[in-house]
């Protein structure tokens, strides 16, 4: 039997002025999985995460989250989910406990105490409870900021941008952490413009562009399909990679750029002479899917 | 990493009420303790400023120029009418400035409405605890005046209700205001045309008969002078018109209380 879907989306469209920030989304989140949203800035995905949390209302669509109907029943549908901003808004002249007992009291947690005690295990923040945020390190608040969104145990937590502008130590501290909710059931919808972010906690990946989902699978699934098994990078002066460009995509290969050099996507399809010697073979990536589909550089 | 437990729990479906006293507590208690963390300055300052005022115009101006107001000693005219400047400068300005940092530069509503909480339940929480902070910072006045030598009364007993009443009108102005602006430098006009003009025709330094009728018109639809009207009252006698004050207070505040949710609403839900 089919999971029950912890998020869906039908046709739902979203405008700012003349700009068309969600244009018809459907999404479909069933509950357990971590669903990777990914898309370049402006695709949508923070306004998504808006409008699942009530704090954006729609100009069409249905919306549903956790079974309560959106924006209807948002404030019911938030006291079961858990929101996790891209942005740190934690309050830095109160102490880490205090931070949690506000967000435990507002998520109207029975017993403060114990899940502000849970809380900084999980952050790993039981010895500063009593400093002030204004004292942690970077990598702390950002614990902090996660624990505080899972305060009171949510069915369904929203990450925006969890890592977004974190040095690679804390992003990798960050990922184990989601990772831990993942394999406990916890659903999670995670939006991100880091490809590797996304290829290392998300089950599946819905790519966004435009306001719409233009390609979703797992990763493994996506990259079969859009970019086959094999891309060939190519280093060399910009005329001779122009002269390669045409070449392959002459022989009916797709190519994208890839900051200095070109990759041939699928080129284990090319035929005799498409794909320069000196070309590097590396397996197809969810990168090379990324770019191809929404015809941006990936980060 | 983590020695958590957090699970996902089994599916529960309930539908919040308006006004939930449980989401209006938690952001009280997110005021109270960021408050723990700057009390004493505010303190310091709204007891050390009715003592300076009282010695500067007070004294000052009562070993100079002014004896009396209408029989009443111009050091206790003062003190009594610095309730309402306290009042004020206690509600409308940490609304206007704190609600405006809080959501342009702190992010800190995005983080509360994330949580089961509304805009009129922020709204009305934020306005409350400034209402309560600045009715207690409105006594001191009147606390500092009895030092003074102004007779305790026990009509003085209703002055914090009073102040409520008035800061939550003013609490509701300013985070209207904060909604409204389009950057902090505007708050210049707020202050210049709004806040300034209604301390000076107060009457909390010098009776409003003596100035033009036009302007005691104006006056007496000022909310700071029904307050010290009812100040005055609590300390020297109450008139029977000054339950008409009090409820024109609770007006003031009813009415910027849906103003500042209305304005808020449009700031915070795109």
């Amino acid at each position: 039997m089919a999971a029950m879907a912890a998020i869906e989306l039908r046709g739902v469209v979203k405008s700012f002025g003349p700009i068309t920030a969600v244009d018809g989304l459907d999404l479909d989140v069933p509950e357990g999985i971590c669903l990777g949203l990914l898309g370049p800035n402006g695709a949508g995905k923070s306004t998504t995460m808006r409008l699942l949390t009530g704090q954006a209302l729609p100009d069409a669509g249905e919306l549903r989250a956790l079974g309560h109907e959106l924006p209807e029943d948002a404030k019911a549908a938030r006291a079961e989910m858990g929101v996790v901003p891209q942005l740190d808004n934690l309050d830095v002249d109160v102490t880490v406990e205090d931070n949690l007992a506000v967000f435990a009291r507002l998520y109207r947690v029975p017993n403060v105490g114990a899940a502000v005690d849970r809380a900084l295990d999980l952050a790993r923040l039981r010895e500063r409870r009593r400093d002030a945020v204004d004292e942690l390190s970077g990598g702390m608040r950002r614990r902090l900021l996660l624990a505080r969104g899972l305060v009171h145990e949510p069915r369904l937590i929203l990450l925006d941008e969890p890592t977004v502008g974190l040095d690679p130590q804390i992003r990798t501290q960050l990922w184990t952490l989601i990772d831990d909710l993942r394999s406990r059931g916890v659903t999670i919808l995670m939006s991100t413009h880091y490809i590797e972010e996304a290829e290392r906690l998300a089950d599946e990946v819905a790519v966004m562009a435009a306001g719409k989902i233009i390609s979703r699978g797992i990763p493994a699934e996506l990259i079969a399909e859009h970019a086959g098994r094999e891309t060939a990078e190519i280093y060399a002066p910009p005329d001779r990679l122009a002269e390669a460009r045409t070449i392959a995509e002459a022989d009916g290969l797709r190519v994208r750029p890839a900051g200095p050099a070109i990759a041939i996507v699928g080129s284990e399809r090319a035929g005799n002479g498409a794909v320069p010697e000196d070309a590097v073979r590396r397996a197809a990536s969810l990168e090379d899917v990324f770019v191809l589909l929404t015809g941006e550089e990936a980060e | 990493m983590s020695t958590g437990t957090v699970q996902a729990r089994p599916q529960g479906k309930a539908r919040l009420r308006r006004l939930e006293p449980a989401a209006i507590g938690g952001v009280m208690s997110r005021e109270l303790a960021n408050f723990r963390t700057y009390w004493r300055g505010t303190t310091f300052s709204s007891v050390l400023e009715p003592i300076v005022y009282l010695l500067a115009f007070g004294l000052g101006l009562s070993a100079t120029l002014v004896d009396e107001v209408n029989g009443t000693p111009y050091v206790e005219y003062v003190g009594t009418g610095m309730v309402a400047t306290a009042v004020i400068f206690s509600s409308a300005l940490p609304a206007m400035f704190g609600t405006f940092v809080k959501h342009r530069f702190q992010n800190t509503y995005d983080a509360i409405l994330a949580a089961p909480v509304d805009v009129e339940e922020l709204v009305s929480a934020e306005m409350l605890w400034i209402g309560v902070r600045a009715s207690v910072y409105g006594c001191v006045p009147l606390l500092v005046t009895i030092g003074f030598g102004l007779d305790p009364a026990l009509g003085m007993l209703l002055t914090p209700f009073f102040c409520l009443a008035t800061a939550l009108g003013f609490a509701g102005f300013g985070v209207a205001m904060a909604a409204t602006v389009a950057k902090i430098d505007q708050f210049n006009y707020v202050t210049a045309l709004f806040v300034t003009p209604l301390f000076l025709v107060s009457g909390a330094f010098f009776p409003i008969d003596e100035l033009p009728e036009g302007v005691q018109v104006v006056a007496q639809l000022n909310p700071l002078h029904q307050l010290v009207e009812l100040v005055r009252g609590g300390a020297f006698g109450y008139d029977p018109i000054d339950a008409v004050r009090f409820a024109g207070l609770i007006a003031f505040a009813l009415v910027m209380w849906r103003i500042a949710v209305r304005q808020m609403t449009k700031r915070l839900i795109d």
